[in-house]
């Protein structure tokens, strides 16, 4: 056994090597040799090619080491941090004080931190809604979704234009902004019914494309590339609020709206729908024959999953006080689709850890500067490989073996 | 009570079947044989509305369903246990057997179906809460029965039930579908490839070949069929 190890070890050192050698090797252009062009010499610095040997050695033997253990954990047990997580939903004695310690800090939250983080926070939540939402199409349901973009613009558009042309407030635009994401949900859903996977994900995005284009150049009606702006913030009957007062009362909107959404997700889930939309994802021919009417239900997934967006559009009008095109980007559906797969695909506490990971981090990570996106970057790249289920794996039942009693 | 007439049943361009013609009478067990790719399977998709033919009529109790909607023929009666099982992997038994009552609003019947289901299989009740991908072959089938009896359907249509199944467990399934059929008066459309198996249950049978009914008789007549013996059966 011990020699076994060490051979490993050996082995590991050995491949690490060769690693560096080749780092070194293709970096060896642009960073040891350097051209002054002034003096017209070749400056050679071949301390460069030391650290970066160094560095990609150090690296690549953390990077086998933790490949190594990750596998041998899977080998001996079925992942720790589930059973872990299973605990603190199973036993009560440990989920209620949780629970009222997250109370606590979400409602106390404004008030300890500063105006930017409750705006910051803010982004997170709407971000949140937005993920739960597409956790209904693409955790639950199935279908790989990359154009989320665009009903969180129709949601936004649907509040500045309403209000920009017939003055219509917050509270009436946000149930309107819901129906209108629902509404194009389904007028998209049918078209592309038979798709499925990559295919229902390049449609997707190319609708994406297709709005933000619209909104863009059809200047008549969205007012193009210059956007719509002062659009009012959530009113509060008829206070004046100050600016930090009405960025407060908006977090509290975004965390009620949050909870909302968890709850109607959570009722979901355990529907006849619910349920319809898991069985459709595993097998249609079956759903076919069990009488679930297939297009009936899909529609309903795609609606389900647009209304969200629809509504995050709108407090994303109402946070900002003006939307333009750039605002509805493929990114921005591209961020929200990691989200959900970053969090763990159809759980909802996943979803909201991913949401704030995913929002949150960036922009703590200005103190980095240029470096903040690399550093995004990493953290995607591991999780993927460390937890390819995301952060909370989604466990729909613990399955138990009963044993007969009698 | 079913009566189809005529179907031809198209994939693209390709056709599955070619003018089937098939009669089920109330509270029979009908058997269809046949070999590989004669166009068992298409027969039931197409009596479920899954693969809809291309022209043709198929009458349930008198009326036309040739092409309703799976979930209005589901409504009407007609259940169907897709072959390979099909059962959803992720769902726990009892939610499989919930998507088997998917169409029906009534409460107690439902309840009272499933305390029927978990009499015919015992061992389902065991596995209640368990994932239907966790449940082994046999078990996997008698799942896949049950959802469709969740649906409390007049005609089952059962495709394959001994697909991959030790023998044994194909013994006690094709008892068990005796059973169904003479408890509920349940008429069973059954399609299989176990010829011998099958046509000891069934009261008649046909034998289809190539998208075609090349044969239908009792299952006595069949049994000593000559044809049938040396094709399906494996005897002299």
């Amino acid at each position: 056994m011990t020699t076994d190890i060490s051979a490993s070890k050996i082995d590991g050192i050995k491949k690490s090597v060769y690693t560096a050698l080749w780092f070194m090797f293709l970096t060896f252009p642009i960073m040891v040799i350097k051209v002054n062009t002034i003096d017209n010499i070749i400056i050679w610095r071949w301390e460069n090619m030391f650290f970066i040997g160094a560095g990609s050695f150090i690296l690549s033997f953390i990077w086998r080491y933790m490949i190594s253990k990750n596998e041998m954990k899977s080998e001996d047990s079925t992942g720790i941090l589930q059973t872990f997580s299973e605990k603190i939903t199973s036993e009560k004695k440990i989920y209620i004080p949780i629970i009222i310690a997250a109370a606590v800090f979400v409602i106390a939250f404004p008030f300890i931190f500063s105006m930017y983080n409750t705006n910051i926070m803010i982004t997170a939540l709407i971000y949140v809604m937005l993920g739960l939402g597409l956790n209904i199409v693409v955790g639950i349901s199935g279908h790989l979704f990359l154009g989320y973009a665009a009903f969180y613009a129709a949601g936004a558009y649907t509040y500045a234009l309403l209000n920009h042309h017939f003055d219509i407030s917050f509270w009436f635009a946000l149930p309107i902004g819901a129906a209108i994401g629902a509404v194009i949900g389904i007028l998209l859903g049918f078209p592309v019914l038979r798709l499925k996977g990559d295919y229902l994900a390049i449609v997707t995005l190319g609708f994406g494309e297709i709005v933000r284009l619209i909104l863009e150049n059809w200047n008549d009606f969205s007012f193009g590339p210059s956007g719509i702006a002062n659009i009012p913030r959530p009113p509060l009957f008829n206070l004046k609020l100050s600016l930090s007062e009405a960025i407060v009362y908006l977090y509290f909107i975004m965390v009620v709206l949050c909870i909302f959404t968890v709850f109607i997700i959570r009722r979901l889930e355990d529907s006849r729908i619910g349920r319809a939309l898991v069985a459709l994802r595993e097998d249609e021919t079956a759903c076919q024959a069990m009488g679930i009417d297939k297009t009936k239900i899909k529609l309903t997934a795609f609606a389900l999953g647009t209304t969200w967006a629809g509504m995050g559009g709108v407090l994303f009008a109402a946070k900002t006080t003006f939307v333009n095109p750039s605002s509805f980007t493929i990114w921005e559906s591209i961020m929200v689709l990691c989200i959900v797969v970053l969090g763990g695909m159809g759980s909802i506490v996943g979803v909201i850890i991913g949401a704030m990971i995913l929002i949150l981090l960036p922009e703590y990570l200005r103190a980095f500067s240029e470096y903040r996106m690399i550093i995004f970057g990493i953290v995607l790249v591991l999780m993927m490989i460390f937890r390819p289920g995301g952060i909370v794996t989604s466990v729909r039942k613990n399955y138990k073996f009963e044993l007969e009693s009698k | 009570m079913l009566k189809l007439e005529n179907i031809k049943t198209y994939y693209g361009n390709i056709q599955a079947l070619k003018g089937v013609d098939i009669q089920i009478s109330e509270g029979e067990i009908i058997t269809l044989i046949g070999a590989n790719g004669a166009g068992k399977t298409t027969t039931l998709m197409s009596i479920s509305g899954i693969a809809p033919p291309r022209s043709g009529k198929i009458e349930f109790f008198g009326k036309d369903i040739t092409n309703l909607a799976p979930n209005h023929i589901v409504s009407m009666g007609i259940s169907h246990v897709p072959e390979g099982r099909r059962i959803f992997p992720d769902l726990t038994v009892q939610e499989n057997l919930d998507i088997g009552a998917f169409l029906r609003k009534d409460k107690e019947d439902i309840a009272k179906d499933l305390n029927y289901v978990t009499e015919l299989f015992p061992i389902l009740k065991k596995r209640r809460k368990q994932a239907g991908g966790t449940l082994s072959g046999g078990e996997q089938q008698m799942l896949a029965i049950s959802r469709a009896l969740m649906g409390r359907p007049k005609l089952l249509l059962l495709d394959e039930p001994s697909l991959g199944l030790a023998p044994i467990i194909v013994q006690k399934i094709f008892e068990i579908i005796k059973e169904i059929n003479s408890k509920n008066k349940t008429t069973i459309f059954l399609v299989e490839q176990n010829a011998n198996q099958a046509l000891k249950i069934a009261n008649r049978g046909y034998v289809m070949e190539n998208g075609k009914i090349i044969l239908s008789d009792t299952s006595e007549n069949l049994l000593t069929n000559k044809e049938v013996k040396k094709a399906y059966l494996g005897g002299e």
